[in-house]
């Protein structure tokens, strides 16, 4: 199975493609891991990870950048339903459009947008923007990616390091999980054969090791 | 915004909230942590690297690596420890030491830093602070702090930023600094108190308190880790969101699981997931 990380020059990709390393050799995957920036090898991936740091313009744009990317992705993942996982802004870039430095259209393949986050005072302390570090997921859903909360009543922490947050714009259908900063913050998505998480799974220790487990096993 | 109210038909009721988190401090030089660890057996007590994995496994939220002799011909030695880390360790990584150039920042992120902390440059030269965010995201520039109290014991207290390790005074009044390195884009302070590092007399509370209302981002509190009252007190009464610490943990003096078990009986929300793996 051929496990496709794009590099669209977004950041650090070395611990996503380490975790997925990691992955891959402990539950004894038959998987072969490419970190490419080529849309010929997305035709042939059979797993597609779309990390993403720093703005949503800036990612948009950098996917832009390499001359027949979106094309690859689109075909690919919408017409030929390859597993997709998007992290932290490469899950936003699922949305239908961000909002950060100025209108930007995203993918669309989920109906919501990428908002600022702002968060009411709580217990009158300030709730901090960036929202950074460990917070707790609750399933609001079942779903095969997150086979790692799904059972338990207490949710596993996860790393997050954001200032913007998916919105869903018509019903919460693709909503998997949340998490509290102030007020719920979407924190994973799916449809069909995608999935996206705005926190970290390559820095959530145990927990995050077993969602890209998931990922990877994962049969849509 | 209405639109939040989308959760509402899910019948969300999570009461998650971010946890505060416990930050060791490996400090390196040439390579090597100053103070090698005792609190377990390591093959190497002076490896970076087997330091950090214990410390993950103990159930560290983070690990901070500083350079305390950061030179240029060094550097090659921080980016193998950080790139051996983040093969073993899937936690948040910090570093910082001596970083004075957007190349030093773009080698840490690429060998699996997370964040770096920027110190003396950030005082210098403010708008190296503002680059670095517009480059690589505030979300990964840590401005680190070191505030001394300046005023006498009969005035309202003052505090002034240091560079060199403490030995050069700035002028600088350490609140107006960190609103004003804030709106710069850092994306975290790390506030050291030089009145008490290394004393083990607990956190400057007040300095931290200070520094916690004056920002909107997160501020980690170093300096005077002694006792586990100490951590408490720098969560409550000072606002922090992360605290800072080397000895105790290095020398054993508790571990992080005691400390946020401690944490946990004192109500101060803490992660408390099984670390032991991987």
């Amino acid at each position: 199975m051929n496990v496709t990380v794009i590099d669209y020059g977004s950041g650090n990709l070395y611990s996503v493609q380490k975790a997925l390393e990691f992955v891959i050799r402990e539950w004894g995957l038959s998987c072969t891991l490419r970190v490419s920036n080529d849309p010929r090898e997305i035709v042939h991936a059979d797993r597609i990870v779309l990390p993403g740091v720093g703005s949503f313009r800036g990612c948009m744009r950098g996917l832009q950048g390499i001359s027949g990317m979106v094309e690859a992705l689109i075909c690919r993942v919408r017409r030929e339903s390859c597993p997709f996982l998007g992290i932290c802004v490469g899950m936003q870039l699922m949305a239908s459009h961000g909002l950060e430095h100025g209108f930007e259209t995203g993918l669309g393949w989920i109906d919501g947008h990428v908002a600022l986050m702002t968060p009411p005072l709580c217990g009158g302390e300030r709730v901090k923007i960036p929202h950074m570090g460990w917070n707790q997921l609750t399933a609001v859903r079942a779903h095969d990616v997150l086979s790692a909360i799904s059972s338990e009543k207490e949710g596993a922490h996860a790393y997050f390091i954001h200032s913007y947050a998916f919105v869903p714009l018509s019903g919460a259908e693709h909503v998997v999980a949340c998490t509290m900063h102030g007020r719920p913050v979407t924190a994973m998505i799916a449809r069909d054969n995608l999935v996206g998480v705005q926190f970290h799974p390559e820095k959530s220790g145990r927990f995050g090791l077993s969602l890209l487990a998931d990922f990877l096993t994962w049969k849509p | 915004m209405a639109v939040w109210n989308f959760l509402r038909l899910l019948n969300f009721s999570g009461v998650c909230v971010l946890k505060k988190r416990l930050i060791p401090c490996l400090d390196v030089k040439e390579g090597r942590v100053v103070k090698g660890l005792n609190f377990v057996a390591l093959r190497d007590a002076g490896d970076p690297v087997e330091a950090a994995i214990a410390y993950n496994r103990a159930g560290a939220d983070e690990i901070c690596f500083l350079d305390i002799m950061a030179s240029y011909e060094k550097r090659p030695l921080m980016l193998d420890i950080l790139e051996r880390t983040a093969e073993n360790c899937f936690i948040p990584l910090s570093a910082g030491g001596g970083i004075r150039c957007l190349d030093a920042i773009r080698a840490l992120l690429l060998s699996g830093a997370d964040k770096v902390s920027l110190g003396t440059i950030a005082v210098e030269e403010p708008h190296f602070v503002q680059r670095a965010a517009e480059k690589f995201g505030s979300q990964c520039i840590t401005v680190s702090i070191d505030a001394k109290q300046v005023s006498g014991p009969n005035f309202p207290p003052r505090w002034e930023v240091f560079t060199q390790g403490g030995r050069w005074a700035t002028g600088l009044c350490a609140i107006n600094f960190a609103r004003k390195i804030v709106t710069y884009g850092a994306g975290e302070i790390l506030l050291t108190s030089i009145d008490r590092d290394g004393s083990g007399e607990g956190f400057d509370v007040p300095l931290t308190r200070a520094i916690t209302d004056a920002v909107g981002v997160s501020v980690i509190a170093s300096g005077g880790a002694g006792t586990l009252d100490h951590f408490v007190d720098v969560f409550q009464k000072g606002g922090a969101d992360a605290a800072l610490a080397a000895s105790v943990f290095h020398f054993g003096t508790f571990t992080i699981p005691q400390a946020k078990a401690y944490m946990r009986k004192a109500d101060i929300p803490v992660r408390e997931d099984d670390c032991s793996w991987p």
